[in-house]
């Protein structure tokens, strides 16, 4: 089984988003995606001020295998990005949840939190797409 | 198999191979150069010397010789790659196109003096038009992509010219749907014509969730992007239902020809309902494949879009061949290339379809699927997992390797290697993308039983040594020029250049 942080929150693309004291999200993919995905190779991130909707395409990640979107998990405005990535991709291969954090973002509705999955509801879902 | 490393040289590069004043006076040209290159004007002299390899005649042959031996090839081996049909082109669709008419004869000719070629152009224009249940087809663009550029183009034309026809009646059109298990190019190809694509998934059957696309489809659909066959390698059942669908909104359907192969001469895409089809000769019609190779993807049209079609185009009267340009269309999307496609190209397609026949171009879609549900059956009743074990195969089928994955931590990329080995080209791998540690198989119709029995012995062989000794895979390949290469680094330092000055 995956390795899934119980204090985090779950996207069903398989983002992971962790809540931060200022009420912004750190956003990043899990360590089932980066494991699907392969070795990274390039990441395209989104600038510092943009804004989303939840569910729309935010970033790229290139990997060996395939590019792949990474969808916005909440409706909200983009106030960092882990430039790090940008030289250094494979920190989403070596630590997913820590360096390889990918942006962070501002809620428009910090309600909206609570539509994400708990870790035992992306287990179910890491679990049911593997049969 | 024992494990067998052989350490072969890397052939070096033709620049380092140079060594000054070594020279093919063979092949040289009989003038003296400096005084020919004096009379030239002093602008265009060269002011440093050209770096080109001096080599011998010798040193020449044995360079490219030794090279095309490392060659791997369909000449030399089996080559499943799914979705790309590497199928046997015969010799003589490159011979007969070689015919000094054909090559002597100046693209800028007047139409009077090139009747011959454009005789050949306008049969296969007819040909393709049968075979695909199009209205009329353009044989211009210069491969598959440019094909499927101006298949949306004329998409983009037509909503285009409603909407100036209608202003008030005619909706904004912004989206083309595109199925999960695309290939890439599609969503590419929307997005360059400057439409927002939207991802229809797929049911576990491999057919498009009729559902999903209902609630996506609306005033603001320009039209849909579908292959079928579809690379899941299963036939869309529903596709009449789909295409009635689509066409009450507004929107137009595009076919895209990846697997025209499997219903050539059974099925035609304009029967199915489709507007607009690109086809990719070099998988049907025993064109050279990519890599490099001057390519061709016509594309054929229903009434709708048929002002819209990119020229030249060839028609004929009494008095016999002549060209069709945007005097006669003026919505025509306009010209994708200087002539008219790819000439040399097309002939041979129009030699192959020749050579196939009516009957032939049946026999392609029959021993196309024959030969790919023969390989998937053996293949599950040696055990291998298929992703949709209860769907017949198109010209291709998905098999899934997670098990082996799970049980050996060999993936599907290791087995890809260990073939290498074997001598097998690879399948696609990882491909379609929905499917983990697959492989996408094409056998095409041109593979005998005993070759496939051959594959199906070594994928099993290869499944017993992952078993028995995994590092046989994780290791591979070791037969090779080249063992595993590094993936990351080719695509993060991408290096292709020689520099004189770094030597």
């Amino acid at each position: 089984m995956s390795d899934i942080p119980q204090e985090l929150k779950y996207t069903a693309s398989h983002e992971w988003v962790r809540i931060e004291d200022d009420g912004t999200l750190t956003v990043g993919i899990t360590e089932h995606a980066q494991a699907l995905l392969g070795d990274m190779v390039f990441v395209e991130l989104p600038d510092v001020g943009d804004d989303f909707e939840a569910e729309q395409d935010c970033a790229v990640l290139e990997s060996v295998k395939a590019a792949s979107d990474i969808y916005c998990p909440i409706e909200g405005q983009i106030v960092a990005v882990n430039e790090e990535l940008e030289d250094a991709p494979e920190q989403i291969n070596v630590n997913a949840y820590h360096e390889g954090w990918i942006f962070r973002i501002q809620p428009v509705n910090a309600d909206h939190i609570d539509e994400l999955m708990g870790p035992d509801e992306y287990a179910e879902l890491v679990e049911s797409e593997s049969h | 198999m024992s494990k067998r490393i052989i350490e072969q040289n890397a052939e070096t590069l033709i620049f380092e191979l140079s060594d000054q004043n070594r020279r093919s006076s063979s092949l040289a040209p009989d003038i003296d150069i400096n005084d020919a290159c004096n009379n030239l004007p002093e602008h265009l002299q060269r002011k440093k010397k050209l770096q080109l390899p001096q080599v011998g005649e010798l040193q020449v042959v044995r360079h490219y010789t030794r090279l095309s031996q490392k060659n791997f090839s369909i000449d030399t081996h089996f080559y499943p790659l799914g979705s790309c049909t590497m199928k046997y082109n015969p010799r003589v669709c490159n011979t007969q196109a070689q015919l000094a008419g054909f090559t002597s004869r100046h693209p800028m000719a007047h139409s009077s003096m090139s009747q011959g070629v454009m005789s050949c152009m306008f049969d296969l224009q007819n040909m393709l038009m049968e075979a695909t249940g199009m209205k009329q087809v353009s044989l211009t663009p210069m491969a598959g992509a440019q094909g499927e550029f101006a298949g949306i183009a004329m998409i983009r034309a037509y909503h285009d010219h409603n909407k100036e026809l209608q202003p008030d009646k005619e909706p904004e059109r912004s989206e083309i749907i595109v199925p999960d298990a695309a290939h890439g190019t599609n969503p590419a190809t929307a997005v360059m014509s400057g439409y927002k694509v939207k991802e229809i998934p797929t049911n576990d059957q491999g057919d498009i969730d009729i559902d999903a696309l209902e609630k996506m489809i609306g005033p603001q659909t320009a039209g849909i992007m579908l292959t079928n066959p579809s690379t899941l390698g299963v036939f869309e059942r529903k596709i009449k239902l789909i295409a009635d669908m689509i066409h009450k909104a507004g929107g137009l359907l595009y076919y895209d020809g990846a697997n025209l192969n499997a219903i050539l001469g059974k099925v035609k895409p304009g029967d199915m309902g489709f507007d607009v089809i690109h086809m990719n000769l070099h998988k049907t019609f025993s064109t050279p494949h990519g890599g490099g190779g001057p390519g061709s993807g016509p594309i054929g049209v229903s009434e709708r879009l048929q002002p819209f079609v990119p020229v030249p185009i060839v028609g004929r009267n009494e008095q016999g061949y002549y060209w069709i340009t945007e005097k006669q269309l003026p919505l025509s999307i306009g010209r994708l290339s200087a002539w008219m496609g790819n000439v040399g190209i097309l002939l041979r397609a129009y030699i192959y379809a020749l050579l196939l026949g009516r009957n032939g171009m049946v026999r392609v879609a029959d021993f196309a699927t024959l030969n790919a549900n023969y390989l998937l059956k053996r293949l599950m009743e040696a055990d291998f997992e298929m992703a949709f074990p209860e769907r017949r195969a198109s010209n291709e089928f998905i098999l899934t390797l997670r098990k082996e994955a799970k049980e050996y931590g060999t993936t599907a990329m290791d087995f890809a290697k260990r073939l290498l080995d074997y001598g097998y080209h690879a399948p696609t791998t990882y491909f379609p993308l929905l499917v983990p540690e697959c492989f996408l198989i094409e056998p095409t119709e041109t593979e005998s039983r005993d070759d496939l029995d051959a594959f199906v012995e070594t994928l099993i062989k290869i499944r017993d040594e992952a078993e028995q000794s995994p590092n046989l895979l994780k290791d591979a390949p070791f037969e090779l020029p080249v063992r595993r290469l590094d993936d990351v680094k080719a695509a993060r330092e991408l290096d292709l250049n020689f520099y004189y000055s770094k030597c």
